[in-house]
């Protein structure tokens, strides 16, 4: 039982091959394996987000995803957001309205607002709230990843920035 | 928190996947997005010793009309569901269902299939499928048969699936144009399973009640059908004394379990008020309100 699996993903750009057993979870692996530490493990029952990851286009939850699961998959994390040294406009925007306190959640908030973004590149305050409803803040409320995401959209329509996707 | 170990199978096709689990035996459970499975292996309340990935089986994928029916494979997800222009054409009451089910990363993630497949009470496809008399495809090791959502549910995580059995597919009829749809769900925050929801399709003729359909979600040990509710409405306008009677027969048939989401007189009451409200809801929505 528990035979390990070769298996291979591309994370943030870069071909990753790691060898699991079946039962590990890819937030332990991207944490303890590939030294991907801004996926954050808070509640590990799958409500609070703060592992969000991107899955082949998918905003995860990775304590609720089998590494095994992720053979031939296309993953980026928070790690992959910035372009060239520079921070990403979601990034940015985060900074400038102050949208976090402990910083504990915000790796997960930052990924999931980027895949919103790209589905819904003007979002409504509503589409933010309701796009962002998977992941939890303990600290700030959330009037200011609002603002956040909305600042965010603007820079991107102005500058094209997050159009592409985030770079190795 | 670590699920216990287990062997871990992902094949290439539905063939495959069925004669995998005949071979594996009463042990193997299938994933299908995990997100109702790995949180109870977390929790150890499931062991399986092999799981089933069907990610790779493109067969069961895909939304498509098929005559008078829409065929949605098992692995389609919520996410899918929710942003799918032939269902929003010709069965709205999926796509609002599919919007008030857990958060975006769930939804991209939970499948239709297996949210029905799971048998708990608490998910939201079970009383869909209820009132827009859905029938679904099982495909096991002896065959292929189809069975009506109606009968489906057998009680908490118990369904009519088979040990080694595979839901393939759910076929949904289109309901007639001019057909009203709501599902209302009462929950206490995002990503909650509901406190009560209701399920309604209604069409309305010469302003009274031709035809209605009403399922209640999280009110008794699986999804119940409200035929009393139903019966009690049948050629009448829907008026407050109808919708108080309907409200009425729909929490005579309740047997919720209490918990955090409140007691049992709560829960109940607020199925009658969620019955209640998806059918004026509904009511708007037949443009002949
Ligand atoms: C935080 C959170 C909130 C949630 N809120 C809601 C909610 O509000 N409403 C709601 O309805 N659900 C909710 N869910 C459950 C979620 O929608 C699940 O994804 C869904 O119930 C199961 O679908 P799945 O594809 O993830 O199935 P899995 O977890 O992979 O499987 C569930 C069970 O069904 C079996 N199974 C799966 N597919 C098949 C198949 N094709 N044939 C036979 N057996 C199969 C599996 O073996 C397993 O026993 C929530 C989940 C989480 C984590
Ligand atoms: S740690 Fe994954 S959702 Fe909370
Ligand atoms: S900033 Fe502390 S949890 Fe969000």
């Amino acid at each position: 039982m528990a035979n390990t699996h070769e298996v291979a993903f591309k994370l943030n750009g870069k071909d990753v091959q790691v060898s699991v057993v079946p039962r590990e979870l890819l937030i332990h692996t991207l944490r303890d394996r590939l030294a991907h530490t801004g996926p954050h493990v808070g509640c590990e029952t799958s409500h609070c987000g703060a592992c969000t990851v991107d899955l082949d286009g998918m905003s995860v939850k990775s304590c609720t995803v089998l590494t095994v699961q992720c053979d031939g998959a296309e993953l980026f994390t928070v790690e992959g957001l910035q372009q060239a040294g520079e921070l990403h406009a979601i990034q940015q925007a985060f900074h400038e309205e102050h949208a976090l306190q402990c910083g504990y959640c915000t790796p997960g908030m930052l990924i999931r607002a980027w895949r919103l973004l790209q589905e819904t590149p003007e979002p409504t305050e509503q589409d933010i709230r309701y796009g962002l409803a998977g992941n939890l803040c303990r600290c700030t409320g959330y009037q200011n990843i609002v603002k956040a995401v909305q600042s965010a959209a603007r820079k991107v329509a102005d500058h094209k920035v997050a159009a592409q996707a985030p770079s190795a | 928190m670590f699920p216990a170990g287990f062997d871990y199978h992902a094949p290439n096709s539905l063939a495959e996947a069925v004669q995998l689990m005949g071979n594996l035996g009463p042990d193997a459970k299938v994933l299908a997005g995990g997100h109702s499975l790995l949180p109870m292996m977390k929790l150890r309340f499931a062991q399986p010793s092999h799981l089933v990935d069907l990610r790779r089986i493109a067969e069961l994928r895909g939304i498509r009309q098929v005559g008078d029916e829409i065929h949605i494979g098992a692995m389609t997800t919520e996410h899918e569901l929710l942003h799918s222009p032939l269902l929003a054409d010709k069965v709205p009451l999926l796509v609002e269902g599919a919007g008030w089910i857990a958060d975006p990363q769930v939804r991209y993630k939970g499948t239709i299939g297996g949210d029905i497949s799971h048998g708990d009470p608490g998910n939201d496809h079970p009383a869909l499928m209820l009132a827009l008399d859905a029938s679904f495809v099982l495909r096991g090791a002896q065959g292929e048969r189809t069975v009506k959502a109606d009968g489906f549910f057998l009680g908490v995580y118990s369904t009519q699936l088979e040990p080694g059995e595979i839901l393939t597919q759910v076929r949904v009829p289109i309901p007639a144009p001019g057909t009203g749809w709501s599902y209302q769900k009462l929950k206490r925050k995002t990503g909650d399973f509901a406190t009560a929801a209701a399920a309604v399709l209604l069409q309305m003729k010469g302003g009274n009640v031709a035809t209605v359909s009403i399922a209640l979600t999280n009110a008794g040990p699986t999804a119940l059908k409200a035929s009393g509710a139903e019966a009690s409405l049948l050629g009448k306008p829907l008026d407050e004394a109808a919708l108080d009677e309907a409200a009425r027969q729909a929490m005579a048939i309740c047997e919720p379990t209490p918990d955090l989401r409140g007691d049992v007189a709560y829960k109940v009451a607020m199925a009658g008020e969620m019955t209640r409200r998806a059918l004026q809801a509904a009511h708007a929505r037949t443009g002949q309100a």
